[in-house]
């Protein structure tokens, strides 16, 4: 039996879904990738299709759909050899915060927009010198009357460009604890003293417009404070589990989408007039790559059940954060190997997805902080 | 058995240590890799201090010396910065058919030019669909009296480009050899006679400051006297040579590895995490000692595999080893490097990914693993032992 009951209505969601993406996006990827940015507009026709916060609530205007749709569009979006349209971002990761610890007010005033397009958000927590070491984060919120004025610069924010709305974490300078001084605060693009910084120059996912993010005496309304103050690691803490969960569906998916076409490629493409998969050696290491993805899928789609489940299993979507991050890398570097001289230029597409991937064992928490969570999870 | 490199080869690291120190500026490197530009006035520089070429003659613009002199320089200059080095250390490719089969008055045509930095040199070897056997079939060269009448079309040809001086071209030119490996010959083909074409591949996974072509010949003509050795030995001149590319191409893999190394050693002694230097960690330490050991240990052998080949005959089984296990510690060092600069490793400016996608290149171009491997299994298992 399988682990996840997808119905004829998720498959329905799934085909449209996958063509939305090769009719909307796929034909527009190579020129995004130069551009080094998606174009605003494919956030609106993605909202359009109902692919965006696919598990916002009918109330505030969403589809009001179950986990497992959001895990159909991150998988479909995952088959388009980009990641510069970071819907899963917006919709599975950062969009939960205002759904999970938003008053009405902020649900009915943002979700809505998020749901269409017409709001990119993005999350503003990484700093120049603290990343997973939320403790030492220097941004500041100071209340001054009916006002709290953010001071501080973030970096590495996905979606940094485009962003209408930013969930910004800061502490208060004056609470001692580092734990509880972090608080989370929306912030709209055009707020007086926050500014978006250049787009940062990456190793890969170059359409994806990731920058600096400046907050220089930035006022916001006190009404923007997102949740309880003071609760924000504790509400960044309780998010982590969907976040990394996320990163391993994108990492789980690339890996089957590259394995799919390294498999066909070796069937179909000859050296010396021999069939790439007739070595053995070759045979060989698809079968790594195609035991890899298998593993991989397996694992992951017992945590989404459990998730959607509503367990914790935190301790394993850390475990599956940092390897199936680590074994997309794998499956692409091994697939480079195969290609041989294909792979020496980026008209071979793989060359594009080796860049890719490589930030996935980073991003959200690296494969050693991860360790670090499971080595105390389990008691050590 | 000694382990030492001598003096004067410990001078040439040194000489080359203090070039990359004083010419590879930060803003030109940055400049030059942004823009996808051959490194022009820092090769004319190394050419000057006698870095290119150096296992020349010296009547060659050479220094006389050996490919261990010459991978020490690709080392150094691959340490200094992996694109930079690796274009600057594969200048003369390929020139070594010249070098070991020319005549003299090929080697002192075309040598000091290479050597002086005055033009580039390729070795338009590999076809489409033909993969790393170096036994060609779709590129013929038919005699037409005096001359060589040259069709086909090659791949990736390194340094094919405005710099190119001269195509090293693998042809056919006995359609009925037997085996097929007795009827190619190495024929000396000048960049500018009519009927070259050339198409650059575009951005590529790595070594972006070189160029890198499809080159077409079409009725190229050129003298008969611009064959290189014996006519009809070429798979076997060339051959040998790929031996020599791979232990060049090990010893870049050797100083890339070294580079990634530095900058990720000088960035965990300063970056904080969780109250306390990341070089504190016990995890950092042993990702540090792991890679450092993984660079003494291929430099080893890359080392050995030079000067096995100085001293002759050259043994492509331990050419093979070395262009495996180096070009392998390489990817392995730089992919931990950027793993311990966190999210500054993926970001261009420091420079890690870049060391990263060059040392997926030197694991690719002249033979991947696989290849390596063949070669390897073909020396111990005697399967095809001649041809190769």
């Amino acid at each position: 039996m399988d682990v996840l009951q997808y119905t004829d209505a998720h498959q329905q969601f799934r085909e449209h879904a996958r063509t939305f993406l090769a009719n909307e996006v796929i034909p527009f990827v190579d020129q995004w990738e130069k551009d080094k940015i998606v174009p605003r507009d494919i956030w609106r026709s993605i909202g359009k299709a109902g692919l965006l916060c696919t598990t916002v609530p009918e109330l505030y205007q969403g589809p009001g759909h179950d986990f497992l749709h959001a895990v159909i569009v991150n998988e479909e979006l995952s088959r388009t050899n980009h990641y510069g349209l970071m819907a899963s971002l917006h919709s599975d990761i950062i969009a939960p915060y205002i759904a999970t610890f938003g008053s009405e007010e902020q649900k009915h005033k943002y979700l809505p927009g998020c749901v269409s397009g017409d709001i990119v958000l993005a999350l503003a927590m990484t700093e120049p010198d603290a990343g997973s070491d939320v403790a030492s984060m220097t941004a500041t919120a100071v209340e001054e009357g009916d006002e709290i004025v953010i001071d501080g610069a973030k970096t590495f924010i996905s979606n940094g460009i485009h962003c209408d709305l930013v969930v910004v974490a800061a502490k208060d300078p004056a609470v001692e604890n580092p734990h509880a001084a972090v608080s989370l605060y929306l912030v709209e693009d055009g707020t007086p003293g926050f500014n978006k910084g250049n787009k940062l120059d990456k190793m890969g996912m170059y359409s994806q417009d990731t920058s600096e993010l400046f907050f220089s005496g930035c006022r916001i309304p006190k009404e923007n404070l997102l949740g309880t103050k003071g609760q924000g690691f504790i509400m960044l803490m309780k998010k982590l589990q969907q976040e990394r969960l996320v990163c391993s569906i994108m990492a789980v998916a690339t890996a089957e989408h590259v394995c799919r076409q390294m498999l066909s490629h070796c069937k179909t493409s000859s050296v010396s007039g021999k069939p790439i998969c007739k070595s053995q050696s070759i045979q060989f290491k698809l079968v790594e790559i195609a035991t890899d993805v298998q593993i991989g899928r397996s694992f992951l789609d017992q945590l989404i059940a459990d998730h959607m489940e509503g367990k914790d299993v935190n301790t394993q979507t850390s475990m599956a954060k940092y390897w199936t991050c680590e074994m997309v890398n794998r499956v692409v570097r091994e697939s480079l190997d195969i290609l041989g001289m294909e792979a020496v230029t980026e008209n071979c597409h793989l060359v594009r997805t080796f860049r890719d991937v490589r930030v996935m064992p980073i991003f959200a928490g690296t494969s050693e902080v991860m360790k670090v969570i499971v080595a105390k999870n389990l008691g050590f | 058995m000694g382990f030492e490199l001598t003096r004067p080869q410990k001078d040439i690291q040194k000489a080359v240590r203090e070039y990359v120190k004083g010419e590879f500026k930060r803003e030109v490197i940055e400049e030059l890799t942004e823009k996808n530009q051959f490194p022009e006035a820092l090769w004319k520089k190394a050419a000057d201090l006698g870095f290119i070429g150096i296992h020349f003659p010296e009547t060659c613009s050479g220094q006389d010396l050996g490919l261990l002199e010459n991978a020490l320089v690709a080392e150094a200059l691959c340490t200094g910065d992996s694109t930079v080095g690796a274009g600057l250390s594969l200048s003369g490719f390929a020139s070594e058919t010249l070098l070991r089969f020319g005549t003299e008055e090929q080697k002192s045509t075309w040598l000091p030019k290479v050597a002086e930095g005055e033009i580039l040199s390729c070795g338009a070897f590999t076809e489409s669909g033909c993969g790393y056997d170096l036994n060609v079939k779709g590129t013929t060269a038919v005699k037409d009296g005096d001359h060589w009448v040259i069709n086909g079309s090659k791949n990736f040809v390194i340094n094919s480009g405005p710099l190119a001086g001269f195509y090293i071209v693998l042809c056919r030119t006995k359609a009925d050899a037997k085996p097929e490996t007795n009827g190619l010959s190495l024929i000396l083909v000048e960049s500018d006679r009519p009927g070259i074409s050339i198409s650059d591949v575009g951005p590529k996974t790595g070594f972006n400051l070189m160029h890198c072509a499809d080159v077409d010949f079409s009725d190229v003509q050129v003298p008969i006297s611009n064959t290189i050795g014996k006519e009809n030995r070429g798979f076997f001149h060339a051959s040998d040579i790929v031996c020599e590319n791979r232990i060049l191409i090990a010893a870049q893999a050797v100083g890339i590895a070294q580079g990634a190394y530095d900058r990720a050693l000088s960035y965990v002694k300063s970056r904080k995490m969780f109250g306390r230097k990341l070089s504190q960690f016990q995890v950092t330490e042993h990702k540090i000692a792991e890679m450092a050991a993984k660079i003494e240990m291929t430099r080893l052998l890359v080392y050995k595999a030079a000067s096995s080949c100085d001293a002759g005959p050259v043994d492509p089984k331990i050419a093979s080893m070395a262009k495996m296990c180096a070009t392998r510690a390489a990817i392995e060092v730089a992919d931990e490097a950027i793993q311990l600069l966190g999210g500054y490793g993926y970001m261009t400016e420091y420079e890690v990914e870049r060391y990263y996608r060059d040392a997926k290149i030197t694991q690719i171009i002249e033979g991947s693993c696989e290849t390596q491997k063949d070669t390897i299994a073909d020396a111990l298992l005697k399967k095809r032992g001649k041809n190769r």
